[in-house]
């Protein structure tokens, strides 16, 4: 830059209302993208899956080194308890054969008596089994990043599981990765029950560790320590999906303690049942191929 | 002066570190750290760069730039698109309007003025998620995120002051 004497000054000024001009006009625009963010439509979601879809392998390439450290002093630490490990898990073993010899006794009796009665079987599940490559955190958005998406056959709505419990369900999806709505999400509601009474309610996240039952029948005699799980409303997950146990019931509120610990999940498990279900999904018709 | 294309770009990178580093923040709040409890009180990092910078060096993090990588951190947390870029721009202009204060001024009233940017941007995200959303998002965690925000300043702000030393070095 040359300074030129008497043009120095006017372009300063000139270039201060730029300045503020062009500050002004880009709080404009994000009013502008959370409105029409507001307004929901598909570009905003394609925009975001494809920065999602470019983020993916950089997140994976990154935290790969923060994996392996992690993984190499666990495995230090595991040394220290591998006698007591063994010994709880011989017993465990031994209460599980047991388990085992009753569970194959019901299943067959179970179906010989659906033969019987022409019972129709919900659908064959399939399962997509991923890595969790981003745990989005803050106080206000409770989602992670997968990395599997449409190309792996991850489609919106579907169930996300981590061994038997729920995880949450795909809010979104791109070609390489999605994102899961967990559980406690304020924007989560999952139709649920309690396993002893059958009593139904809808689970609503609020951002806490403790979701809250709604719409819980007052005569439900609902009270800590009991199972909740999927109830199968509303045709989006199948019925009785283990989701966590109620952990206090003060003044109406019942809260439910998740069985998933959100720190701790690695993998996860995306089941597709092919139940259509309420939830709009880009590809309907695709939902009834199997 | 004549520079070789060698030395443009390195100069080149040299001043992309600033913004790099502050988007390289936004993956990091990203990453599972496996840590209990830790995902649901994880701190607001990029707001630290975005504040530094526009502090020591507003040239190199303009308000675009601010925007974008508020935009960047909106997509990948999943928060509504625009809330973040707004308040990081907020943050930058209020900060660079300020700055002549802050030039010579111990760490300790940067720290103390990053608490109040943090505490204002926060509380505003707060309120534009919870409109946003049509509910009240609960206090509590918003409250320890902000207390996470201001005890990541220090180490953040070493890194960030390191990185401007070298630059300041090189140039």
């Amino acid at each position: 830059m040359k300074p030129h004497s008497g043009a120095l000054g006017r372009l300063a000024s000139l270039k201060l209302l730029a300045q503020r001009f062009a500050f002004l006009s880009l709080i404009f625009a994000s009013f502008g993208l959370m409105i029409l963010g507001k307004a929901d439509t598909s570009l905003v979601e394609r925009v975001r899956l494809g920065v999602s879809d470019a983020a993916a392998p950089i997140l994976e390439i990154v935290f790969r080194p923060a994996t392996a450290i992690a993984d190499a002093v666990n495995a230090v630490r595991e040394l220290g308890s591998l006698r007591a490990d063994n010994d709880r898990l011989r017993e465990e073993n031994a209460r599980l054969m047991h388990w085992q010899t009753v569970a194959r006794h019901l299943d067959t009796e179970n179906m010989a008596l659906r033969t019987q009665l022409n019972f129709i079987p919900d659908p064959d599940p399939s399962f997509i089994t991923t890595r969790v490559i981003g745990d989005t955190g803050g106080a206000f958005v409770h989602s992670m990043l997968i990395n599997s998406g449409t190309k792996d056959g991850v489609r919106k709505g579907q169930a996300v599981i981590a061994g038997e419990v729920m995880v949450g369900r795909i809010a979104e999806v791109g070609e390489r990765s999605a994102r899961v709505l967990l559980l406690t999400d304020i924007n989560s509601h999952l139709p649920v029950m309690i396993e002893g009474n059958r009593a139904k309610a809808i689970m609503t996240g609020d951002n806490s560790d403790r979701p809250r039952l709604n719409y819980l029948s007052p005569n439900s005699n609902a009270a800590p320590g009991d199972r909740v799980v999927t109830s199968g409303h509303g045709g989006v997950f199948p019925p009785g999906m283990p989701i966590g146990i109620i952990s206090s019931v003060q003044d109406g509120i019942v809260r439910i303690e998740p069985f998933v610990h959100r720190h701790q999940l690695e993998y996860v498990t995306v089941v597709d049942y092919g139940l259509a279900g309420i939830l709009p999904s880009d590809n309907a018709s695709e939902g009834h191929d199997h | 002066m004549k520079t070789s294309w060698l030395q443009r770009m390195d100069l080149w990178v040299r001043h992309l570190l600033p913004a790099g580093l502050t988007l390289m923040l936004v993956l990091v709040g990203a990453m599972p750290t496996h840590l209990p409890g830790f995902a649901e009180i994880s701190p607001q990092l990029p707001l630290i760069g975005v504040y530094y910078w526009a502090i020591y060096r507003p040239d190199l993090l303009p308000a675009s730039m601010a925007f974008a990588i508020g935009l960047m951190n909106d997509i990948l947390l999943g928060t509504p698109l625009g809330v973040s870029s707004l308040i990081f721009i907020l943050a930058q202009g209020m900060t660079m309007s300020q700055r002549r204060f802050f030039l010579g001024k111990p760490f300790i009233v940067a720290w103390c003025c990053y608490a109040l940017v943090a505490a204002g941007s926060i509380l505003l995200e707060w309120a534009l998620v919870s409109m946003l959303y049509d509910h009240v998002i609960p206090m509590t965690p918003v409250f320890f995120e902000l207390l996470m925000s201001i005890a990541a300043y220090p180490i953040l702000s070493w890194l960030f002051g390191r990185t401007h030393a070298a630059m300041l070095r090189a140039e």
